[in-house]
């Protein structure tokens, strides 16, 4: 929706600093760390020694500690089962599946006596062998890792699976002048949030009521899965967010911790806090899914693609959280990145007994895109073509309707494409022949996400209630909500420049569910295109009640009016009333209204069919990265020197907060690309600290050059589209095709630490491996 | 269980913090970033990981950042100790360092950005003390030790590089 801009946009398209930077940065805004309630216990949870054993577990000693008040077990409680797919205890019973599994929680007095009391009780174990390779874990002859499983797919351990095509593959294939077929494989790698998880929970015995300081990042979808874990009323649970220290996707799910911490307030009848430790939250927060793609695709002799048959295997981990519907994202990438007339897709989410992945911003585009993005580097040397004619000949064009059915109305990848080609030329042009030891590179990668949302829950929408108050402020109430990104700011913004008053003259309430109304939380790079289209619904009825006061206290016939420096004015100008003056009269004349507004607004996507297929999203974001490398040929180091990045954002609402979003979702990218992974032996984390778990630092830097490209989407507020996942999306893909290019050798994994390079380089690279039959049931 | 806990060994320490003198009673074993957060209920010093690996918990002691987390509160006996409370006491309630992250858009989660403004204070004191200037590349080096998950550093340090260039300037 557009709002008619009649004026000159005066705070849309400006740098303006987050609105609540000033506390963040004094050390005032308070996160769930710094939450104390009077009376508050210290909860603390006991988890597997072992990934996979049948145990039983005697808490009496641990109770007898001075400062004990509350110990649980699965004995104690009684929980419906949690995740996506209804297949997680929330605490364990007689059997633990992986490494992260809870089988008891204390609640005490100091959070050392609940961490003394866990070192109390008294477990015995019967250790099994567990099945840590999802390809055991598809052996016929190999049992159910998890009991609760469904088994729809015709082994206990398949999860889920996805299956998509459009095209004739075989009439695709046969035509096809080269073909590329490669086996990728994707790490696990960790969201890393620098505030750790936490909670706390406050039962009121005396109401019935719980309340929750949750860090969710969809506090509706959260409440009614408490909800259903605790058997309550979803709205005798009441979800606050305090400030989020970084959500990236991994608050998409309801972990075992918070109903735990519920369930021991409910116990106690005090309220209880869980902070994980560092190290916890390495082993027992969601991972991005590990995956192995297994790509072949084609090229006529033109260049133009013209199939992709693409089979993933997911390693599930012991249990399904949302993760494992990123097929959804993975399967939009192959069908509908660059023209394709054809593809068939098949994704298979399986069981093992190693920790299970959620989400992470880019929802499994970043694994797709890398897969996709390398194959093309391989058809354009089978075809001796250009790697940056290639990707330009068969860019997504405006108006576009994929195979899928997405419909791009707007569509900025060639431009995206144009620009990170010609902004690198030069230090392309400058790398010389490939000797010495240190030799340099330049890879390209686009990307294409959902830009607008993601009609994959029964509504997509966002409500908003705005109010004026008698002094001319404003207040907007909005059912989506702020994990650092920004959108507050944005939606502050968005109403200073509809209402003509200052930024500072704006609140935004979105932290309570008692009082926001509903959306569907902070994913699918949702926030500012959704909720923003919320907010300008809701002021223009806001206005449109407005109107006939304003008009007769101007004593003008009915008509538009501008909105400019706290007045409300008549078109021409020559007359104007206070805004606080039409809101007095409004509350205190005849016949007393209030300055309120509500709206709901649900994007115009539709949901796909059995098939997937559909126009999913309300629009489509699309972007472009060249990465520039170094790459030491004794030691193996990358070293990421350029980065051009282009990105179709459909319009800068704000160009600070953008690059913002850009650099980090980049450097995200980079440490996906080079250095992070959560490395597992038989089930056990074996890197959970920061020491070993190699995150990127402000050394590691390179120069970052971004251009927004702006494709005004007639959807978006202000043309806007949705920017928080695409930066990270192409960047692993562009730095790999980047180290590629600079020793002329293959990879197909991820992360490319220097082993990897050295191996590669002396030719014990990936070898083709043909489809392995039978990977999904 | 032993029936008798021995007396916990309880020792005396006292410092400034934030220009004021204060001296309390601990445990020997006791660290900073919990007397801070915990005792002074200073919750602007956070925890990101409580094993010196990430600076969220950087404070100054003696006018150099150190990893609260694993610093002693024992150790702060007769120092100076400055935490992120302590900078901006003027109108707004801002230090130049502060104001900076927010003019550059540093800040987005936040957890890491007392630490950073706290890193980035020692580094001024630092330049005005020693009257070396800090380049872009020192700057970058001097805050290898902090980690941000959100900004991807850049504009955390530009600007670093804007108020030491404003200062030496
Ligand atoms: S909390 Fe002290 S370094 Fe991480
Ligand atoms: S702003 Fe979130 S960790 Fe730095």
């Amino acid at each position: 929706m557009n709002m008619e801009q009649k004026h000159k946009l005066k705070v849309i398209g400006q740098p303006v600093p987050k609105i609540d930077a000033g506390l963040r940065v004094s050390g005032k805004a308070i996160y769930g760390h710094d939450i104390s309630l009077p009376g508050m216990l210290h909860g603390a949870i006991l988890r597997a020694a072992y990934p996979s054993a049948r145990f039983s577990i005697d808490v009496t000693e641990a109770a007898k500690l001075p400062g004990v008040v509350g110990i649980i077990t699965a004995n104690d409680v009684d929980m419906n089962h949690i995740g996506y797919k209804r297949d997680h205890p929330v605490l364990k019973k007689e059997r633990v599946n992986s490494i992260r599994d809870e089988i008891a929680a204390v609640a005490a007095e100091t959070k050392d006596i609940a961490l003394q009391a866990l070192r109390l009780i008294k477990v015995e174990y019967e250790p099994e062998e567990g099945v840590y390779d999802p390809h055991e874990a598809l052996a016929a002859e190999c049992g159910a890792i998890n009991a609760q499983a469904q088994g729809k797919f015709g082994h206990p351990n398949i999860a889920e699976v996805f299956r998509y095509a459009h095209g004739d593959l075989a009439a695709e294939k046969a035509r096809s002048a080269v073909v590329v077929e490669r086996r990728y494989v994707l790490p696990r790698v960790s969201h890393a949030c620098m505030a750790t998880s936490n909670i706390t929970a406050h039962y009121e015995k005396q109401t019935g009521k719980l309340l929750l300081y949750s860090s969710t990042q969809v506090p509706f979808l959260y409440q009614r899965d408490m909800a259903h874990a605790l058997k309550m009323s979803a709205s005798d649970i009441r979800v606050i967010q305090p400030v989020i220290g970084g959500g990236f996707g991994s608050k998409l799910d309801m972990y075992p911790f918070e109903p735990i911490c519920a369930a021991l307030s409910m116990k106690t009848g005090r309220p209880v806090q869980i902070l994980f430790s560092r190290e916890e939250e390495f082993v027992a927060s969601p991972t991005r899914q590990p995956m192995e793609i297994w790509l072949s695709m084609g090229a006529d002799s033109d260049g133009r693609f013209t199939y992709r048959e693409v089979k993933v295997l997911k390693d599930n981990g012991a249990y399904t959280s949302w993760g494992a519907t990123t097929p959804f994202v993975i399967m939009q990438a192959f069908s509908s990145l660059y023209q394709v007339r054809a593809c068939a897709f098949e994704a298979t989410a399986v069981y093992t007994n190693n920790v299970y992945a959620g989400s992470f911003r880019g929802y499994g585009n970043p694994q797709a895109t890398f897969a996709l993005e390398r194959s093309i580097d391989l058809l354009a040397d089978a075809l001796h073509m250009d790697k940056a004619d290639i990707r330009k000949l068969n860019a997504n064009q405006p108006g576009d309707v994929t195979g899928q059915g997405l419909h791009y109305a707007t569509c900025g990848h060639a431009d995206c494409l144009d620009n990170v080609l010609k902004a690198s030329a030069e230090a392309k042009a400058a790398i010389g022949p490939a000797q010495g030891r240190y030799r340099r590179g330049i890879g390209y990668a686009s990307m294409l996400h959902v830009g607008g949302g993601a009609k994959i829950y029964r509504s997509d929408g966002c409500g908003t209630t705005i109010k004026l108050d008698p002094y001319g402020y404003c207040t907007v109430i909005s059912g989506s909500n702020e994990i650092g990104q920004g959108s507050e700011t944005v939606l502050a913004m968005m109403a200073a420049e509809e209402l003509g008053i200052p930024i500072n003259k704006v609140k935004v309430i979105n932290t309570d569910t008692d009082v926001k109304p509903w959306d569907v939380g902070v994913h699918a790079s949702r926030t500012s295109f959704v909720a923003g289209n919320s907010l300008l619904g809701a002021i223009g009825l806001l206005k449109e009640k407005l109107k006939a006061k304003a008009c007769e206290l101007m004593g003008v016939d009915i008509q538009d009016l501008n909105y400019d420096e706290g007045q409300i004015r008549t078109a021409n100008g020559a007359q104007g009333v206070a805004l606080d003056k039409v809101v007095r009269e409004l509350h205190f004349t005849p016949p007393h209204e209030l300055a309120v507004a509500n709206y709901f607004y649900e994007p115009g996507s539709s949901f796909q069919d059995k098939g997937f297929k559909g126009n999913v999203s309300g629009t489509y974001a699309f972007a472009a990265q060249a990465i520039e490398v170094e790459v030491d040929t004794y030691t193996g180091n990358v070293a990421v020197k350029n980065a051009w990045v282009a990105q179709d954002v459909g319009k800068v609402l704000n160009p600070l907060l953008l690059a913002g979003q850009i650099q980090g979702g980049f450097m995200q990218g980079m440490g996906y690309a080079v250095s992070e992974e959560l490395q597992m032996e038989k089930g056990r984390v074996i890197n959970a600290n920061f020491h070993n778990y190699k995150m990127l630092t402000a050394v590691d830097v390179p120069n970052i050059y971004f251009e927004a490209v702006e494709t005004h989407d007639p959807q978006g507020p202000y043309g806007a589209k949705g920017v928080g996942e695409a930066p990270l999306i192409p960047t692993a893909a562009a730095i790999a095709n980047a180290v590629c290019d600079a020793l002329g050798i293959e990879l197909c994994e991820l992360p490319i630490h220097p082993e990897r390079v050295l191996r590669a380089l002396h030719g014990k690279a990936n070898t083709i491996e043909p489809f392995k039959e039978g990977i999904a049931g | 269980m032993t029936e008798h806990k021995k007396e916990e060994e309880r020792i005396e320490v006292r410092f400034t913090l934030n220009g004021q003198d204060v001296d309390c009673t601990i445990a020997p074993m006791q660290m900073l970033l919990h007397l801070l957060r915990d005792h002074f209920l200073l919750k602007g010093t956070k925890p990101g990981c409580e094993e010196g690996e990430c600076g969220a918990c950087t404070i100054l002691v003696n006018d150099m950042p150190v990893n609260a987390c694993l610093y002693l509160a024992a150790n702060a006996e007769g120092k100076r100790v400055w935490t992120i409370e302590g900078l901006g006491n003027g109108q707004d309630g801002l230090d130049e360092v502060q104001k900076q992250l927010v003019a550059h858009g540093a800040v987005q989660c936040g957890f890491c950005s007392p630490g950073m403004a706290m890193a980035i204070k020692g580094m001024q004191l630092f330049q005005q003390r020693t009257q070396q200037v800090l380049d872009r590349a020192a700057i970058q080096k001097w805050l290898e030790g902090n980690l941000c998950r959100c900004t991807g550093y850049v504009h955390i340090v530009d600007a670093a590089e804007r108020l030491l260039q404003q200062n030496h300037g």
